[in-house]
């Protein structure tokens, strides 16, 4: 199963030729768009839910669009929401989750990159116990090697670090993205790496010169599901990252769950749609390409 | 004789190109799970204290009626959530595969949610499903008062309102998956049922699905590993209320191991839910037994490459 | 934090900035870990945090974390991944005991010992039970806060065709079902679990008393605990949840008392740290609203309170810093303007409270005999069995299916278990 490619399959529909109306065409077209109006709702609501003001919100009609649309809670969450006495909004957040994704996902993918090519040209005795190994991490819950990690990482010395919570998003990333890369490594023809081993090239010459110049279609594919992975990470960031580097979700938990007497839902919200922002981005642009990482991420996974 | 040396140089070079993924193997996934495994026999409170005391913490741990609730819910949770997420999956899956119009618009509709925190995901559903000002109000607005749908203010049926969050965020990547695994089916599939004039929904239940073992299991695989793991969801929309009502065995591990310092339950806990992913691996591995066979077989081409070279 | 930065092996040049900063101001920040998010008690812990930015040189770095268990989980976390916060707050009791078993607090004994803390602070129970182990002064009280207390919207009472107000839970059970037909909610309560216990707390100090109180959580009396007074304290509580309202899953508390500040809920049961949330909306004691002690005709108030401790740190300057934070927290100027914003009582006995209002003066009244005092769960119990009995009471409020008769079987093994 794991030898399956389903980005090389043709992507031709194959159900029987539509006749022009049938019962059966509009079924499939009602299924279709009620699933897709389940699908959209939230998204919708969350949006018109921001751009309300909170007499209207109160008055509890949550689809409808905004009587006097108000851009005043986009402000204040991206500003000056408080927690306590902080009063800046999730800029901060933002900007630390920058710092925490850009590093963690070129360290994870270059390690990764090294890592799948090793295992599919270099392979040295336990090569491939160590791989199995690692596989098997992909599916062990992290609270089961989240209370040894903080004792290690207390006594190295990178608890509530930046380097710390990059490292620790290294460590989580590599199963899966060792595994798309030796796969991706696996698929190349051989005789490429024999020719080159006749002209003398070593193992970092190899890897460097042909190997990773070749890799950036599945590095792109690794890098849509790293960053998505690590921007959307609420656990590791909110035990590892320290006060210093809160990701943006820690801060939006933090800030939703203040609060000062009422509940500013259309805050809330634009916190809430602000923070999956960058991961809807990089959805949006990115298209197919997602589509095929999270089917590489899985299908290999 | 110049080449082999330079071969085991390069073999050299890759054990340290490894080292990282070696540390990690070994180091995470071996060491920190033996730590684990043994202080879930020790009385640790907040800090590690190699104290034993045999199987106390489980008799304690399976005691708690905390517990007991999330490892129904897990159960629960996770049998709809599969279930839910492959049936739909596939559903639209096929429905997708009908040539119908603006294919990418829908595709796109469906898989959004996957792009989106499982803590975004809670706080939205928590909102939509507000009691006061949530879906019930806006439908009692409209005029369908006997409209109730409030389900995460109810210990009865909070779990509930917790899956149809995860369904939301989950199914289009099953959706995906599986599209991808009908795609892959051979062209002649097709052409052959026709000829044997066999319906076409026929087709996908009795002969295209039986095809796509494959991505099935992956899908299925996938929904698995989010379930066990599930936390920031629980975290974002209930935080494990009303009551105990949404509580997970995940939400529990980090409880004990912080605020109620009691490591070793914490510990037992999460020895607990590494059973379950020993068991799927087992069966996998099973299923995976044939595929070493065409590992020997790479193996065996690569041997041959390299002795070609030297 | 320019000192402990640099220990994350931050670039030479800022660290080079960072020294010769610091050895001209030897100011330093200190960190402080706490969950007071509400209005009322922002309005406190600006206070604090103002006076101490105020004396200069070093700052106040707030951390906020909405939520008592959060806010700890997060102090717990750091201390057990040892970066520990230049100060978090507690409540009182045996939250932090496995803290001073494992010499993790700054030694505050001699400055206890030159500020004479022990004269002046009242109850003296106060210090002795939560700060003092092993003769060491581990943490600084900074207020009393007790959880026997009604807060009523007078206007519901009224709206709903109640002329007097009842002072007991009976009464209160009584007028109800007319506050529930006149539309408003009679009983307002939360989703977090401590709110629950906090409450049912209050339900149980009112029916079984003192000494009831006592023989269950400090002599973790079995018999008693399965006897059928135990279980009618059980139905009351079912009772008066029956009166909330759908809305309460998941609520925070300072919410809920907005319901009785907005004429919405006729009572809650809360602390006196909703005080503050009244005091922020700018209502009067005994007009726009009424805090019924107890609520019972013979009150008895437990004496919690917010203290806070000070991780041991590496960092010398840190170390002064904190010891001079512990200082002013105590100090008689700030004890008097932190605990009028926060509705709670001083821990000072020597100070003028005379801007009290009809509230606080109940309040103080009682804490004058110490025969009403008792002394929380918290310090008779550690944080497994509380957080057992938190989910207990949740659930019983929660969920229909839990009887009366499996919760009482419940409760008597918490009981029976308990540490």
């Amino acid at each position: 199963m794991s030898e399956e490619k389903p980005e090389s399959s043709g992507n031709e529909p194959r159900g029987p030729k539509p006749r022009k109306i049938s019962p059966a065409r509009i079924g499939v077209y009602a299924f279709l768009i009620i699933s897709a109006i389940f699908f959209t709702l939230p998204l919708w609501v969350m949006l018109m839910t921001s751009l309300k003001t909170m007499p209207e919100i109160r008055m509890g009609y949550l689809f409808n669009w905004p009587q006097e649309i108000s851009f005043d809670a986009w402000v204040k969450a991206w500003d000056t929401a408080c927690t306590g006495r902080d009063c800046n909004g999730l800029k901060p957040g933002f900007w630390n989750s920058v710092k925490i994704t850009v590093p963690s996902t070129i360290l994870s993918i270059v390690i990764a990159a090294i890592n799948g090519y090793a295992l599919s040209f270099w392979r040295f005795k336990g090569s491939n116990f160590f791989f199995g190994l690692l596989l098997f991490g992909a599916f062990v819950p992290y609270q089961v090697v989240i209370y040894p990690l903080i004792i290690a990482f207390r006594e190295i010395g990178i608890f509530a670090t930046l380097p710390g919570i990059i490292i620790l998003h290294s460590i989580f990333g590599m199963p899966i993205l060792t595994l798309l890369f030796r796969n991706f490594f696996g698929s190349l023809p051989m005789d490429l790496f024999k020719a080159a081993r006749i002209d003398g090239a070593g193992f970092w010459q190899i890897f460097f010169w042909i190997m990773l110049p070749m890799s950036v279609p599945i590095s792109i594919v690794a890098v849509i599901l790293q960053v998505t992975g690590i921007w959307n990470d609420f656990l590791f960031g909110s035990v590892f990252a320290g006060r210093a580097n809160m990701p943006m979700t820690v801060q939006l938990n933090n800030i939703v769950t203040t609060t000062t007497g009422i509940r500013e839902y259309n805050v809330n919200m634009a916190a809430t749609i602000l923070s999956a922002a960058v991961p809807l981005v990089v959805y949006f642009v990115s298209g197919k390409w997602f589509v095929r990482g999270i089917a590489a991420g899985a299908v290999k996974g | 004789m110049a080449q082999r040396r330079k071969k085991k140089l390069g073999n050299l070079q890759a054990i340290i190109g490894s080292i990282p993924m070696i540390s990690v193997a070994v180091g995470v996934y071996v060491i920190c799970i033996i730590y684990s495994i043994t202080l879930s026999f020790t009385s640790s409170r907040l800090f590690p204290k190699f104290n034993f005391v045999g199987l106390k913490q489980y008799e304690r741990l399976w005691g708690s009626p905390r517990w007991q609730i999330s490892v129904e819910n897990i159960w629960l949770f996770g049998f709809l959530l599969i279930a839910f997420t492959l049936i739909v999956g596939y559903l639209l899956a096929v429905f997708m595969d009908q040539r119908i119009k603006q294919e990418g618009l829908f595709r796109t509709i469906f898989l959004y949610p996957f792009a989106m925190s499982l803590v975004v995901t809670g706080l939205v559903w928590q909102w939509v499903l507000d009691p006061n000002l949530g879906v019930q109000s806006a439908m009692a607005n409209w005029g369908f008062e006997w409209f109730k749908f409030a389900p995460l203010v109810n210990p009865e049926t909070a779990i509930y309102g917790v899956i149809i969050a995860g369904v939301w965020q989950g199914t289009g990547v099953t959706m995906a998956i599986l599209l991808a695994g009908i795609r892959g089916i051979d062209e002649d599939i097709w052409k052959a049922s026709k000829v044997d004039g066999i319906p076409a929904w026929r087709t996908y239940f009795s002969i295209v699905l039986p095809m796509m073992k494959g991505a099935v299991a992956t899908a299925f695989v996938l929904q698995c590993v989010s379930v066990v793991r599930v936390y920031d969801l629980i975290v974002a929309i209930t935080n494990g209320g009303p009551g105990i009502a949404t509580q997970m065995p995940a939400v529990f591990v980090i409880e004990h191991i912080s605020i109620r310092q009691n490591a070793g339950v914490g510990m037992a806990a999460a020895t607990l839910m590494l059973l379950p992913i020993i068991i799927l691996l087992g069966g996998r591995g099973i299923i995976q037994w044939r595929a070493a066979k065409i590992e020997k077989e790479y193996e065996k081409k690569m041997l041959q490459a390299s002795a070609e070279v030297s | 934090m320019k000192f402990t930065k640099i220990k994350s092996g931050a670039s030479v040049l800022a660290s080079a900035l960072a020294i010769s900063f610091a050895s001209i101001t030897m100011a330093a920040e200190v960190e402080v870990i706490h969950w007071w998010t509400s209005g009322g008690e922002q309005a406190a812990v600006s206070v604090f945090a103002d006076e101490f930015d105020k004396m200069g040189g070093d700052k106040w770095k707030d951390t906020a974390i909405a939520g008592g268990q959060n806010s700890r989980r997060v102090t717990m976390q750091r201390i057990l991944g040892g970066d520990p916060p230049g100060a978090a707050q507690f409540n009182p009791g045996r939250q932090y005991e496995e803290l001073i078993e494992g010499d993790l607090l700054l030694d505050l004994t001699d400055l206890a010992k030159k500020e004479g803390w022990a004269k002046f602070i009242r109850p003296g129970s106060i210090l002795t039970n939560a700060c003092i182990k092993n003769g060491k002064v581990w943490c600084v009280p900074v207020n009393i806060h007790s959880w026997q207390w009604g807060w009523v919207s007078t206007k519901v009472f009224k709206d709903s065709g109640i002329d007097k107000i009842p002072t007991n839970i009976q009464d209160f059970l009584k007028a109800a079902p007319k506050i529930k037909a006149a539309g408003f909610i009679p009983f307002a309560i939360g989703g977090e679990n401590w709110q629950h216990t906090g409450a049912f707390n209050v339900v149980l100090v009112a029916q079984l008393g003192k000494e009831g109180y006592y023989r269950l959580f400090r002599d973790k009396d079995e018999e008693y605990a399965k006897s059928a007074e135990v279980a009618k304290v059980l139905e009351t509580w079912r009772e008066l949840v029956s009166y909330s309202d759908a809305g309460s899953a998941g609520r925070n508390w300072n919410d809920t008392t907005n319901l009785v500040i907005t004429d919405k809920a006729g009572m809650q049961i809360m602390g006196d740290w909703a005080h503050g949330e009244f005091a922020v909306a700018k209502k009067v004691a005994g007009k726009d609203y009424e805090c019924l002690i107890g609520p019972s005709d013979t009150p008895y108030i437990t004496t919690d309170g917010d203290i806070f401790l000070f991780p041991k740190q590496s960092d010398p300057a840190v170390e002064a810093a904190q010891l001079k934070m512990a200082s002013m927290m105590i100090s008689k100027k700030v004890q008097v303007a932190f605990n009028l914003a926060k509705g709670s009582l001083p821990v000072r006995g020597d100070v003028d409270m005379s801007a009290v209002d009809s509230c606080m003066r109940k309040g103080i009244k009682l804490l004058e005999d110490p025969k009403n005092i008792i002394i929380s769960q918290g310090r008779l119990l550690n944080e497994d069995s509380t957080g057992q009995l938190n989910d207990l009471f949740a659930e019983l409020s929660f969920n229909p299916n839990l009887s009366i008769k499996d919760a009482h079987e419940r409760f008597v093994s918490i009981i029976e278990n308990a540490e």
